[in-house]
């Protein structure tokens, strides 16, 4: 009996597709490779009204930059950052109408990493420099980040910065206790991981005066951001992108 | 055979040239010489002992940084049952307090340059800038 390459090729195709097919299928339609499973999830809520009552104060991000190291640098397309404030058209531009409450318009946001459930950001780092912890956490190892941007890139918040100087000359007081970045690395919010692993809360909750910033374990019930997401009206950045993001605001 | 000593001459100048920097060191006794550290008076006991920190505190570190970063894991017990945060600048340097004193004469002997320092913030600088 002969066989030509026509019945070949299409019969070797169907019995790979038969073969591995399933499996295939059952990966992709997994999602998200780390979902809310473990008994820690954190994540963060910020009152916009409480953070705008003195729209003058930088308290969390100073305190914030001082336990990092994170550099001031003066130009725009340079700077590293880790929270900031940006206009709410610019935070949520799914949420602006041309009657969008003047409360808001132009008003600065408080923003930082959203360490997402499903982190684009995660998913495109080639060398496994940023992964998700079971708590949640975005998390980046420095000395594994070879500094390809792919996650900046990635990223629909601009939650990532470069390190394109030597970021030490523009670090006014050096925190021994916390590493600088070195050139050529990416950076950004870890979530206070260094001090939650001794109890503290993350620096800039520590510091909001207005007590704008509540942080805390969305697994567990009986927790404020979890009691907050659960009886007020939250919303999220860009949560059309399907990235789950776990900083919550309060409008 | 005209050019005999001509040829034992140059080699011997050769010889003498390529082995210059070995005269020169035994001469000024500095490869006998191991360099000199200044070893903690705060503390008698290391995480390890002497003869594993000489020769392996760098898989030591190394370890501690994926375990700490990646795992989130931040405890070191030491062989004699005591605890330690696995921290170079917390830990380590608490009693090996100067860099200078300690790692960087090791390092400079033997001709290695880690780069933990490109990051990691050597406790004295930071005195330095502030006082």
């Amino acid at each position: 009996m002969s066989i030509d390459r026509r019945t070949f090729l299409g019969t070797a195709g169907l019995t790979a597709l038969a073969v591995a097919g399933p499996a295939a299928l059952a990966r992709l339609a997994s999602g998200s490779q780390a979902g809310a499973a473990g008994a820690t999830r954190w994540a963060m809520v910020i009152d916009l009204r409480k953070c705008l009552k003195d729209q003058g104060c930088t308290d969390c991000m100073a305190a914030c930059d001082k336990a990092h190291n994170v550099p001031q640098i003066p130009t725009r397309a340079h700077e590293v950052k880790w929270i900031w404030k940006e206009p709410f058209e610019g935070a949520f531009p799914g949420q602006t109408t041309p009657y969008t409450e003047e409360v808001f318009k132009g008003q600065p946001v408080l923003v930082l990493c959203n360490h997402c459930d499903n982190p684009p950001c995660v998913r495109v780092c080639p060398t496994k420099a940023t992964w998700k912890r079971p708590d949640g956490i975005t998390m980046m190892d420095w000395h594994r980040c070879i500094g390809c941007k792919y996650c900046i890139v990635a990223c629909p918040y601009g939650a990532r910065s470069f390190n394109f100087f030597d970021p030490r000359k523009y670090i006014k007081a050096l925190n021994p206790d916390f590493p600088t970045r070195s050139l050529g690395v990416v950076e950004k919010c870890n979530f206070c991981e260094e001090r939650l692993a001794v109890g503290k809360l993350p620096a800039c909750v520590e510091a909001c005066r207005e007590k704008a910033l509540v942080f805390g374990n969305l697994q567990d019930p009986k927790s404020e951001v979890r009691e907050l997401v659960r009886t007020r009206f939250t919303i999220r950045r860009k949560p059309e992108l399907g990235t789950d993001p776990r900083i919550y605001y309060l409008v | 055979m005209r050019d005999r000593n001509l040829i034992l001459g140059g080699l011997v100048v050769f010889l003498a040239v390529i082995t210059f920097p070995v005269w020169y060191n035994l001469a000024a006794g500095s490869t006998a010489k191991p360099p000199e550290l200044k070893l903690p008076t705060t503390e008698k006991a290391c995480v390890a002992s002497t003869a594993y920190m000489r020769t392996s505190h760098m898989d030591l570190l190394i370890n501690w940084r994926d375990e700490v970063v990646r795992e989130d894991n931040r405890i070191y017990k030491a062989p004699d049952g005591k605890s330690y945060n696995k921290s170079l600048t917390q830990t380590c340097m608490k009693c090996h307090n100067s860099k200078a004193d300690f790692c960087d004469r090791c390092h400079d002997y033997a001709g290695v340059k880690p780069y933990c320092w490109d990051c990691h913030i050597d406790p004295k600088l930071v005195q330095r800038s502030a006082g």
